[in-house]
């Protein structure tokens, strides 16, 4: 990469906490988010876990001073963005700033209850509850909550969304076009995603075993994650410390299907590939992937296909965090670069919960447990999603 | 970067063999203009087309149309704009699964209600391995597209790039949209829309793709100079924004050579886009466009469309601009608001 882009702080929400160091807490002693849903009503409850932020929309509008309309993505990305912010000290007024968000159903969880008055009749449904429909209004607002005006943006790839923003923000700052930008995305659970993914039958009604053998399906989550980029201008003005970088990501399209990845993984073949040309690493210097991982038969074959012949049989240390918080869709990529930067600040690496017996065409044994006190120099993380859309980021640990 | 192909779908006939730009421009006696649809097995093989959503027939049939102007069979990469996404398919899949209680729902709709499908659908049909990004920020949604695609093509000017704009409307959104009251209640010709002084716009949509590159070819019909975008500007930052945009690019007040205004017809705003731009680009022939597409989220890219035409044919048709215009046209600045809060600028040169 031309210039360094390097991560200023991080904040997260999600099933496994509500901060960055509840969240670690979770991660470190092996414990899950995913429980049965009790957020909204759905003929689903108790048959499909799910990976609910503990929070309920009431507690979230009073914590953040918000209409209780307020979708719940808007409130989860203020809430992680907000921590974010704040980890990073710095002052987003006096820069140049940017928020670069993702997420997939936007406002979809206030649509849905007006939907159901809306359709026994056209004039009923109150309209405060679409209002804020679209994706890219969940942007606006929390770019309202964190007082970001300059550049605006939100990206929908699916479930790859989010590392998408993190690579748009981190080109625009390499660009000289902003100084810094807050990086991530947000999903919250909805009856609409929920009946969405089940209806394609790749839900599992028990809790998700990614790269596992017996896996079959995923569990849906939510929550939000953003990180802060910053340049090296802004760095050294602020004097901030920082521990890690973004370097390099790579975005590619499998074209294979629109829903299903191709067998050999050659859309996440390539996005891997990609990043790792532009962080000028070979494959063997990766010293952990945060792997998409959700838990379907397909997704995982496929991208352990790709790892193999990317990697060959000297695959660095990897887990799918998403055994612990479900797959949060458009927030997964924010959120498993907070997993991914953590890994790198405390030298760690996070467990790929409730593995049991190696996928027998693949033959990868994922990281079975918390281990600290490793050297954890370079972290690849993989968002890929429907319509094909595959990313992979790389962030470093940076010396100051 | 330059334009090397377009393909338009919008509630005008802009594809095919139009004849001379907008001559006959088509009215619309609704508060809505829809799409003037083509035969779309011209375009996509018909075993595809039985599957897909209008809003995906209309963008990829736009697509197709752009690469082969551009005389390119395989772009670098694919990045698209969509405020809504979807909405047909969103639609259906919310209906059925408030009317089935959740059960037994066809998974199609869902799959197709992503706003990502439209990029993806492409790539596939394709078999474009290549960048693919999809943007979603209402009236900056095709903006942030155009800014995607010029990082990367200053970074690989070698590239191609498609980058579009797609929107539609359904019953269903426009029955919510009216009950917002930013429609006007009724409208007999949208031609009239900016002779009748009235609060409200009209509904509209449109699908646009652009073939671009970062080096000029023989294809090469304008270049796409700058992209600004303002979120929420107050009037003043707003118009330190225009003439620092405007500065930056060596325009002088007056010195644009027209000047494409997204005016709704909403007489409040309009009045105030009047006073903005009578302030920013001065004595600059101002036209206006969604008349003929009507408003929504990505109506800029019926702009870009038309500013390239404009450029290209060397030709302003009268429907635009009410005053005779002689000379020659070698740039224009394209300045699209949304309602209030969405406000762009496009800098188009004659290359």
């Amino acid at each position: 990469m031309k210039a360094r882009v390097h991560i200023a702080g991080w904040g997260v929400i999600s099933s496994i906490g509500n901060s960055v160091p509840q969240v670690f807490d979770s991660l470190r002693t092996s414990t899950c988010g995913i429980a049965p849903l009790t957020l909204f009503h759905s003929a689903h409850a108790g048959v499909l876990p799910v990976g609910e932020v503990k929070l309920g929309n009431a507690a979230l509008a009073e914590i953040l001073s918000l209409p209780v309309a307020t979708p719940r993505a808007v409130m989860l990305g203020i809430h992680a963005a907000r921590e974010a912010v704040k980890n990073s000290g710095i002052d987003l007024k006096k820069w140049r700033t940017g928020l670069i968000s993702a997420t997939t159903v936007g406002g979809m969880d206030k649509t849905e209850e007006f939907f159901e008055e809306f359709l026994i009749d056209s004039k009923k449904g109150k309209l405060c509850n679409v209002v804020n429909h679209s994706c890219g209004k969940s942007t606006e607002l929390i770019a309202q909550a964190l007082g970001i005006n300059r550049f605006i943006s939100t990206i929908n790839t699916a479930c790859s969304s989010s590392a998408n923003a993190i690579a748009l923000g981190s080109r625009m700052i390499s660009a000289g076009l902003l100084d810094i930008v807050v990086a991530g995305g947000t999903d919250s659970l909805t009856k609409f995603t929920l009946n969405g993914f089940n209806s394609l039958m790749i839900l599992d009604s028990k809790f998700c075993r990614p790269f596992d053998a017996s896996r079959s399906g995923l569990n849906l989550g939510e929550g939000a994650g953003f990180i802060i980029l910053i340049s090296d201008k802004v760095r050294k003005s602020e004097g901030v410390k920082t521990t890690s970088c973004v370097s390099g990501y790579g975005n590619t399209n499998d074209a294979f299907h629109q829903t299903a990845s191709s067998p050999d993984g050659r859309g996440s073949f390539a996005a891997m590939q990609q990043a790792l040309a532009m962080s000028n690493l070979l494959p063997e210097q990766i010293d952990y992937i945060n792997l998409h991982g959700t838990g379907t038969v397909n997704n995982d074959l496929s991208e352990g296909t790709a790892i193999k012949k990317l990697f060959g049989e000297r695959a660095p240390r990897l887990s799918s965090t998403k055994a612990y918080t479900g797959h949060t869709l458009g927030a997964s990529g924010g959120i498993e670069a907070v997993f991914s930067l953590l890994a790198i600040d405390q030298q760690c690496v996070f467990p790929n919960l409730r593995f049991e017996n190696v996928i027998p065409e693949m033959g990868i044994t994922p990281q079975l447990h918390f281990e600290t006190g490793l050297t954890v120099r370079h972290v690849m993380s993989n968002s890929f999603g429907f319509g094909g859309n595959c990313s992979s980021l790389i962030f470093s640990r940076s010396d100051n | 970067m330059y334009i090397n192909g377009a393909g338009a779908i919008s509630p005008q006939k802009t594809w095919g063999d139009e004849g001379v730009l907008l001559s006959v421009p088509i009215d619309h006696a609704n508060n809505y203009l829809s799409c003037i649809e083509p035969d779309y097995t011209q375009y996509i093989d018909p075993k595809y087309l039985r599957r897909m959503s209008r809003i995906l027939k209309m963008g990829v049939a736009a697509s197709i149309i752009a690469l082969k102007e551009a005389e390119i069979t395989l772009p670098d990469g694919i990045i698209t704009g969509t405020g809504y996404g979807c909405l047909e398919d969103t639609g259906i899949f919310l209906r059925k699964m408030v009317e089935q209680k959740e059960q037994a729902l066809n998974p199609t709709p869902f799959i197709q209600s992503t706003h990502n499908t439209i990029g993806s659908q492409i790539a596939l049909l394709l078999t474009c391995q290549g960048y693919n990004q999809t943007y979603t920020q209402e009236a900056f949604s095709f903006e942030n597209s155009l800014l995607d695609a010029s990082l990367q093509l200053n970074e690989y000017p070698d590239q191609n790039f498609l980058v579009g704009g797609v929107d539609e409307f359904t019953d269903l959104s426009l029955k919510i949209q009216n009950r917002f009251g930013i429609f006007r209640k009724t409208s007999r010709s949208s031609l009239n829309l900016f002779r009748t002084s009235s609060p409200g716009t009209l509904c509209g949509e449109g699908a646009f793709y652009f073939a671009l590159s970062g080096k000029k070819i023989k294809q090469s019909v304008v270049l796409i100079d700058a992209v600004e975008t303002f979120f929420k500007p107050t009037q003043e930052e707003l118009l330190e924004g225009i003439h620092q945009f405007m500065e930056s690019h060596d325009l002088k007040k007056g010195g644009v050579d027209l000047v494409l205004a997204g005016k709704s017809g909403d007489n409040v705003m309009d009045l105030l886009t009047d006073s903005i731009l009578n302030k920013a680009v001065g004595s600059s022939p101002v036209g206006v466009f969604k008349h003929l597409c009507g408003e929504y989220s990505t109506a800029s890219a019926f702009a870009l469309w038309l500013g390239a035409r404009i450029i290209q044919d060397q030709h302003v048709p009268p429907i635009i601009l009410d005053k005779p215009f002689k000379s020659s046209v070698k740039n224009i600045l394209i300045y699209n608001l949304y309602f209030e809060n969405h406000h762009s600028l496009i800098l188009l040169r004659s290359c």
